[in-house]
């Protein structure tokens, strides 16, 4: 099970939890399984079955080009993030 | 003048940490001179502006006077009939732009702000906005022709500081904004463009543990990156519709994507071809000139046009960074562990959204291992140019704020502001607010290399009476970004790499260096050459501390690819398997067999196959920067002018490939943070009109205003390069404001939470404190 | 309208006597760049604050950008393409590569025509006589560590060489 930090500003979703354990294989599955879980969560994160622009995702503190097609561990932590102007090169 | 207790022509400085054995390498580490430099002191080397061509027209752009209004309508009839012009161009040559985001640069753009920016569309957003452009046969026609130019604008109050953009009633300066928050949209119009939010743990938990809260407002203001070369394009549109665009900028490849996305042009039609830059920290990425260089140039007639700012142009319409306002709270107990932070960050963007208040938020407590962290961030219009990337981005503003608030947590508790980071210092695994983990980082080493410098351990001479030091430290991320990069063995033994990151402060010495110490050979037997878009593959700009780093990975591979393909040439040869050939010590041998790498070189060429070897490189293992600084400063009470006596910097280079341009980065980064700090800002009238558009007025650093800055390289190797490289351009800008507030504090016991700490604001604390004391009763 | 008739100017630059045409309200930076091609002087501001555009006029050091072009009448003019006669880089130019004095580069021959006008005047500068001389002159990449070093280590090799002329023969 690979583990999504929730961000703050989307935690009334996933009922205050600041991370989740879902399995998949790909980001986009682990956001699916959440979504399973917590309905309207792909909807708040995904636009066209890509992220929605602002949004960023680091997978293992590595932030993806891929984006949902990320592939992803069974032990992987996955961060959603902003991404904002000048921001991705300063998220380590 | 400033305590200068050695004066070494050249220093070796090197490693923090003496007991990690290093590998024994042959060319990094040394400081050979750069390729590029022999043409650079002779004034040789062909910069942007320095491109000339026969039929050369001469462009100009007229700009807005007013920093917000409609425009009802432009006639430029009057300018196109003036003798000698060539081609007169407004928003309206432009196609329609998509709302839609792309990253082009460094970080996501709407194209259709990116299209607006570069030529007004119906509004302007701030004074120098631009408006039109004319091409003509000498820039001085040009210049009359933009007086002849007739606009109608409808003059509409300005929206300059954050508190106005976010009040209430606050005018809207761009209808179709609404804020974003994370991927949700709210639903009315607004200035906020962006909030989001960080958060670990459980702030209010956090603070309730705290014996000891520090709760500050800062506020810095709008500066520029203040490269001495003003923007400049030249551009061809042929007859056959190939586009050539000569410019200097940190991004070859990134002015291609930019330029056909605002024209509407398949990139495969667009050269640009990086002259020489001469300066850019994060200012030269967006185009301004370039789409216009292009649409002028077609309708000229195809001839090639040229555009050259002004420096008033520049201050006016390019740049700058953003101004803010930071409220830090912060908790620590008795025995020194900070155990809660919090805070809200208010960014600038200028007249479109994008500020770099993402990073700012992240660069704001990196440095330290906090369990309860609570961030807001806030990206906010207003009317002045919009921010671009500045030396990293959204760095300096915060770090002010946190170093601010640390040292005076410090001071409070009583403890060495060292101590204090070291107990509180981030290690690798330690969680950032935004929730991931530091890898390797090496910042408690260069927090041991300030406590453990001669600076530091020296006494000061009058400290706390007049005279004060300060310290402070900073992180960025970095980055890795996508290289590609060919080597070519000539016949000779010398190899020409051919690669397309622009170099503002000796890459190609960094690149051929890493190249030649893959391959084995001298420094000197490689050719480097920065070439333009149509010879290698796609590269990411040279920014966020990416290319030593990234194309370096890059050169690397290049070096272990011609090994292995001279060796293969070589068993072919001499029909042996490529396993049976050795290579030391630039000899290549298998049993009775034996050449040196010259005579390799030229075996190849006569009796096999050419050798030519290319690297496509996706960087991703980047490692973090850290910088601690140390500051010693004299504060002249009558006039509240600050003199920097002494002044050191620590900084994990993660491995110095050619330390003395480390050296140089470092120097450099401090010195712009000296000028942000003390002098640096925009200054606008009421009306939004920029007051000081020079720079007499906008005052940069001068070699007087700064002693030498002594270097420490710390080397904690990132494990994502082969030979520890992190990027070294941009930390160094983080920590000089707080540094030098801290060393005020520590001079005269005011505490400044406002840049620039210029003359005037710093007299006008001083003034307020001694009202303040000859008030209190004795 | 600006006067735009042409005036024949004559004047020596860099050794080399030379004519050329220019209306009265260009400056002899606008001049020498995109008239003569010598573009090595370059244009930071254009208005005398940042001295990338440094030239010696008649040995005085001067802001090109502030200078008329029909001022150079029948003066003498050493730009940063002169400073190097016969071609040989002068030990101040080597200095500044030996000591990475420079990042960019935009600014450096501001800094190498200002800097060898100082060594002119004053052989054996201290470091505030360096750095005050070189006020006029901005580099936003450097910090001027690197540069001042370098001017100085240049000062103190030039002195060596006098005060041992047995070494430099």
């Amino acid at each position: 099970m690979a583990t999504v930090w929730i961000p703050p500003l989307m935690r009334s979703l996933t009922q205050g939890q600041e991370k989740v354990e879902v399995p998949g294989e790909t980001v986009l599955a682990l956001i699916q399984a959440i979504d399973g879980r917590y309905p309207g969560f792909a909807a708040r994160v995904l636009q066209d079955g890509e992220l929605k622009p602002g949004l960023s995702v680091a997978v293992d503190g590595v932030v993806s080009p891929k984006g949902v097609r990320e592939r992803v561990r069974a032990d992987s932590e996955v961060h959603i993030v902003p991404a904002m102007s000048g921001g991705e090169s300063a998220l380590g | 003048m400033g305590a200068n207790p050695k004066l070494d022509p050249i220093r070796g400085e090197g490693s923090g940490n003496g007991s990690r054995p290093q590998p024994s390498y042959k060319v990094i580490g040394t400081r050979p001179i750069r390729p590029d430099g022999v043409d650079k002191v002779t004034g040789r080397a062909l910069y942007g502006a320095d491109v000339r061509f026969p039929d050369l027209l001469h462009g100009k752009v007229l700009r807005s006077p007013h920093a917000r209004a409609r425009i009802r309508s432009i006639d430029t009839s009057q300018a196109e009939a003036l003798p000698g012009v060539k081609a007169v161009v407004t928003g309206a040559d432009l196609p329609t732009a998509e709302d839609r985001f792309e990253d082009l640069g460094e970080g996501g753009i709407n194209l259709r702000y990116l299209s607006e920016n570069v030529l007004a569309h119906g509004r302007v957003l701030y004074h120098g906005h631009p408006v039109a452009a004319v091409a003509a046969v000498s820039p001085h026609i040009a210049e009359e022709a933009l007086s002849l130019i007739q606009v109608d604008y409808e003059v509409l109050p300005p929206v300059m500081t954050l508190e106005e953009a976010m009040a209430e009633d606050a005018p809207i300066l761009l209808e179709e904004l609404r804020t974003d928050e994370m991927g949700e949209r709210g639903n009315r119009p607004t200035n906020v463009a962006a909030h989001f939010r960080y958060e670990l743990g459980n702030v209010e938990e956090g603070f309730a543990q705290a014996d000891l809260v520090v709760e500050r407002e800062f506020r810095t203001q709008t500066v520029h990156q203040g490269y001495i070369e003003p923007q400049m394009a030249t551009a061809l549109y042929d007859q056959d519709g190939q586009i050539t665009i000569w410019t200097s900028t940190q991004g070859s490849f990134s002015v291609r994507s930019q330029v056909a996305e605002i024209l509407q042009i398949p990139v495969s039609r667009i050269r640009v071809v990086p002259m020489e830059i001469g300066g850019g920290f994060g200012g030269k990425i967006t185009v301004y000139l370039e789409p216009v260089a292009v649409l002028l140039s077609r309708k000229a007639g195809y001839r090639p046009v040229k555009l050259v700012m002004s420096r008033a142009e520049v201050l006016m319409a390019t740049g700058p960074t953003s101004g803010s306002r930071i409220r830090m709270k912060m908790g620590a107990t008795r025995d020194g562990r900070i155990v809660a932070a919090e805070a809200e960050l208010v960014y600038e963007a200028g007249a479109f959204p994008g500020s770099p208040v993402g990073s700012g938020a992240v660069v704001l407590l990196a440095p330290y291992n906090i369990p309860n962290v609570r961030i807001d961030g806030y990206d906010v219009v207003v009317n002045r140019p919009r921010a671009s990337a500045y030396r990293a981005p959204g760095g300096t503003n915060a770090a002010f704020a946190s170093e601010s608030v640390v040292d005076e947590l410090a001071r409070k508790l009583g403890l060495d502001p060292l101590e204090f980071r070291l107990k509180n210092g981030a290690k690798e695994g330690d969680r950032m607010a935004n929730g991931l983990p530091h890898p390797k980082i090496g910042y408690l080493e260069t927090v041991e290399a300030i406590r453990n410098s001669e600076h530091y351990n020296a006494p000061l001479e009058g400290r706390g009476r007049g005279r004060g030091r300060g310290v402070a430290s900073g992180y960025w991320g970095n980055w890795g970004g996508k290289s590609s990069a060919t080597a070519v063995l000539n016949a000779d033994g010398t190899v020409t790499l051919n690669e397309a990151s622009t170099d503002i402060g000796g890459t190609r010495a960094s690149i051929a260096m890493q190249f030649a110490e893959s391959l084995g050979i001298p420094y000197e037997k490689v050719k480097i050459r920065v070439v333009d878009t149509d010879c290698v593959s796609y590269n990411d700009v040279t920014g966020g501390s990416r290319t030593t780093f990234g194309t370096g990975l890059a050169a690397y591979e290049l070096g272990q690819k011609m090994k292995a393909a001279m060796i293969q040439r070589l068993a072919d040869i001499w029909g042996v398997s490529p396993e049976e050939v050795v290579y030391e010590e630039m000899v290549f041998s298998a049993g009775e067999n034996r050449v040196t790498f010259d005579e390799a070189a030229k075996l190849i060429e006569r009796r096999s196959t050419p050798v030519m070897v290319e690297a496509e490189v996706y960087g991703k293992k980047y490692g973090p920067a850290f910088s601690t600084q140390c500051v010693d400063v004299e504060v002249d009470v009558e006039t509240g002018k600050v003199t920097i006596l002494r002044y050191t910097i620590a900084q994990d280079a993660g491995k110095a490939i050619h330390p003395a341009y480390v050296e140089g980065q470092m120097q450099g980064g401090v010195a712009q943070g000296v000028g942000w700090a003390l002098n640096e800002e925009y200054v606008y009238d009421r009306e939004g009109h920029l007051l000081n558009a020079s720079l007499l007025d906008y005052r940069m650093p001068t070699a007087l205003d700064l002693p030498m800055i002594e270097t420490l390289i710390v080397e904690v190797p990132n494990p994502g390069h082969p030979y520890g490289v992190r990027g070294v351009g941009e930390v160094n800008i983080v920590p000089p404001a707080a540094a030098l507030a801290n060393a005020i504090y520590d001079a005269i016991g005011v505490r400044m939470t406002e840049l620039p700490m210029n003359p005037a604001r710093l007299l006008e604390a001083i003034l307020a404190k001694q009202a303040q004391e000859s008030t209190q009763p004795a | 309208m600006p006067e735009r008739k042409k005036r024949m100017i004559t004047t020596t630059i860099n050794g080399e006597e030379i004519t050329f045409l220019c209306e009265p309200r260009q400056t002899l930076l606008e001049v020498l760049r995109d008239e003569l091609g010598l573009t090595g002087s370059k244009e930071g501001c254009g208005n005398g604050n940042c001295g990338a555009c440094n030239v010696l006029l008649d040995g005085v050091l001067v802001n090109a950008c502030l200078v008329l072009a029909p001022e150079v009448e029948g003066r003498e003019l050493v730009t940063i393409e002169g400073i190097a006669p016969g071609g040989e880089l002068t030990l101040l130019q080597q200095k500044f590569l030996e000591h990475a004095a420079l990042q960019c580069g935009i600014c450096t021959p501001g800094f190498i025509v200002a800097a060898k006008a100082l060594l002119d005047e004053n052989p054996s500068p201290t470091e505030h006589d360096v750095r005050l001389w070189l006020a006029g002159n901005l580099c936003r990449c450097t910090g001027y560590d690197k540069i001042v070093r370098a001017v100085l280590d240049t000062a103190a090799a030039l002195q060596a060489a006098q005060t041992t002329p047995t070494e430099v023969a």
